[in-house]
């Protein structure tokens, strides 16, 4: 109760400067908050990375195994991004079960990096229908601070662009590893999320924690290095204009370049 | 696909499946519908406005909506495990989110209003065919509704645009956007897309699924005018 009185109090607030074309952190309204991506963190794993997007804070390892292929899918490697929320990054995330917050993060944040085609699939195959390489994204969450789908799909894409695969030999049908010898993955594109969120008739790029517990409704687009948009999630208790979806699919592309070249550096 | 553009089940690029809406079809639920959508079976029953269970639940300043969207064992080819798997539980929200906008839940506080959706057989669209029938029903329940909701997809197959993708267009489609919209307000409250699609594609495929959608709205329509103003009173 007293948090919807004080949501009330911010939402006031951000619309009288939203009116002004400001936000309450001083960003324009296309503005992202600064990334940081620092990759590497987890020796163990196979890649890893650690991306701060303001208050917010994700740490994604990279994992990378032989495994079985899905029965209709024997001429691809398999490719599962999770993400989660842990119970140190908010005061009303619970251990548990995820709950459909963080299914719907999880999946976006897995639909944006397989639906761009990032990694190259066929290219992961060991014996066709019998043995693949797996690749394993697990982010979590240890700070939230808003805009936990681009946060966790920029630590995602990081955590790939850090990663070395191992080799593995095939004797009797078997995969082994061979020590020692490493490759890069085999990148094709490389995705980009953008959250918009509209706050009244105010549509603005990368959501804080209190930008989102007032805003009316949220978009996720995300595309790829050929500018073509590849996914999209609308989430939030109200809807958009076709106008308004129109606009941020442009902003999306905009906005994703920026981030684009900062992967750049990374690969 | 054909060179003039026919699909592999004989529709044009712009057509969609055949749509038939029943109204009232549950007699413990407080508002029903039963929706055939090509192939899919989709049965929606709401209940409420009522008390919350669990009661941490409860808003006092507003209803809640609640939804489960779930697909029985037998609705696919392969069965289909009964526990609720992640696709349903995000299914479930975005349908949600998609029908929450529509719903006048001001006047209810302390209150919540469930929608129950089973798939009894599934074809390509069946969130969007799901969300058509869970609007229908709650209109059918009498809850005061700012507008219906109307849900359509759209794809790229064979590098065209398709109004309705089925479940084998899907399978070997380009992309695949489900939509939905309410009709009068002109609002967009359901958007998904996964596949790829240039920005000129994009802005297409939305205006054809959004043509779907007005389309499916006539028969929503239908179907609530016949079983209430059967006489051809207003």
């Amino acid at each position: 109760m007293n948090s919807q009185i004080l949501d009330q109090l911010k939402r006031e607030k951000i619309l009288d400067l939203l009116k002004t074309g400001k936000r309450i952190d001083g960003r324009s309204l296309d503005e992202q908050r600064p990334l940081i991506i620092e990759t590497g963190v987890i020796p163990k794993a196979n890649g890893s990375a650690r991306v701060k997007l303001g208050n917010t804070e994700i740490i994604t390892g990279v994992k990378i195994q032989p495994d079985k292929p899905f029965p209709d899918l024997g001429d691809k490697g398999i490719l599962i991004c999770t993400a989660e929320i842990l119970p140190l990054a908010d005061p009303n995330a619970e251990p548990g079960p995820p709950n459909e917050e963080v299914i719907e993060l999880a999946r976006v944040v897995d639909r944006g990096i397989r639906e761009t085609e990032m990694i190259d699939l066929h290219k992961l195959v060991l014996i066709e229908n019998k043995s693949v390489i797996g690749m394993f994204i697990d982010s979590s969450v240890i700070d939230s601070g808003g805009n936990l789908f681009d946060a966790c799909s920029y630590a995602s894409v990081a955590g790939i662009l850090s990663c070395t695969v191992p080799k593995w030999e095939i004797k009797d049908e078997a995969p082994v590893l061979v020590e020692g010898v490493t490759s890069k993955p085999p990148i094709k594109t490389l995705p980009v999320s953008v959250t918009m969120a509209r706050i009244g008739d105010y549509i603005i790029v990368d959501p804080t924690k209190d930008e989102e517990s007032c805003m009316d409704a949220r978009i996720t687009i995300t595309t790829n290095s050929d500018g073509n948009i590849c996914a999209v999630q609308k989430g939030g208790s109200d809807g958009f204009t076709a106008e308004q979806l129109i606009q941020c699919s442009e902003t999306a592309l905009t906005v994703g370049r920026k981030i684009r070249k900062q992967f750049e550096t990374l690969m | 696909m054909t060179e003039d553009g026919i699909r592999c089940d004989g529709r044009r690029l712009d057509e969609l499946r055949n749509i038939s809406i029943k109204v009232g079809v549950l007699k413990n639920a407080d508002g029903s519908a039963y929706i055939e959508f090509g192939k899919n079976k989709i049965l929606a029953g709401v209940f409420g406005p009522r008390d919350v269970h669990p009661k941490h639940m409860a808003n006092p300043d507003s209803g809640i909506l609640r939804c489960r969207y779930h697909m029985s064992p037998f609705s696919v080819t392969e069965r289909k495990n009964p526990a609720p798997s992640r696709r349903e539980i995000e299914i479930s929200k975005v349908i949600k989110e998609a029908l929450q906008p529509a719903v006048i839940l001001k006047d209810y506080p302390r209150t919540v209003i469930d929608v129950f959706i089973e798939v009894l057989q599934a074809d390509g669209g069946s969130r969007c065919a799901a969300l058509d029938a869970a609007a229908v029903a709650l209109a059918d329940a009498g809850i005061p509704m700012r507008d219906l909701v109307s849900a359509c997809a759209a794809g790229k197959v064979a590098d065209r645009i398709v109004l309705d993708v089925n479940n084998e267009e899907d399978q070997e489609g380009q992309a695949d956007m489900p939509v939905a919209l309410m009709p009068n307000l002109g609002k967009v409250t359901l958007l998904q897309l996964d596949g790829m699609l240039k920005p000129e594609e994009f802005k297409t495929c939305m205006q054809t699924a959004l043509v779907g959608c007005k389309r499916v709205y006539e028969v929503q329509r239908k179907a609530l005018m016949e079983k209430y103003f059967q006489n051809g009173e207003q």
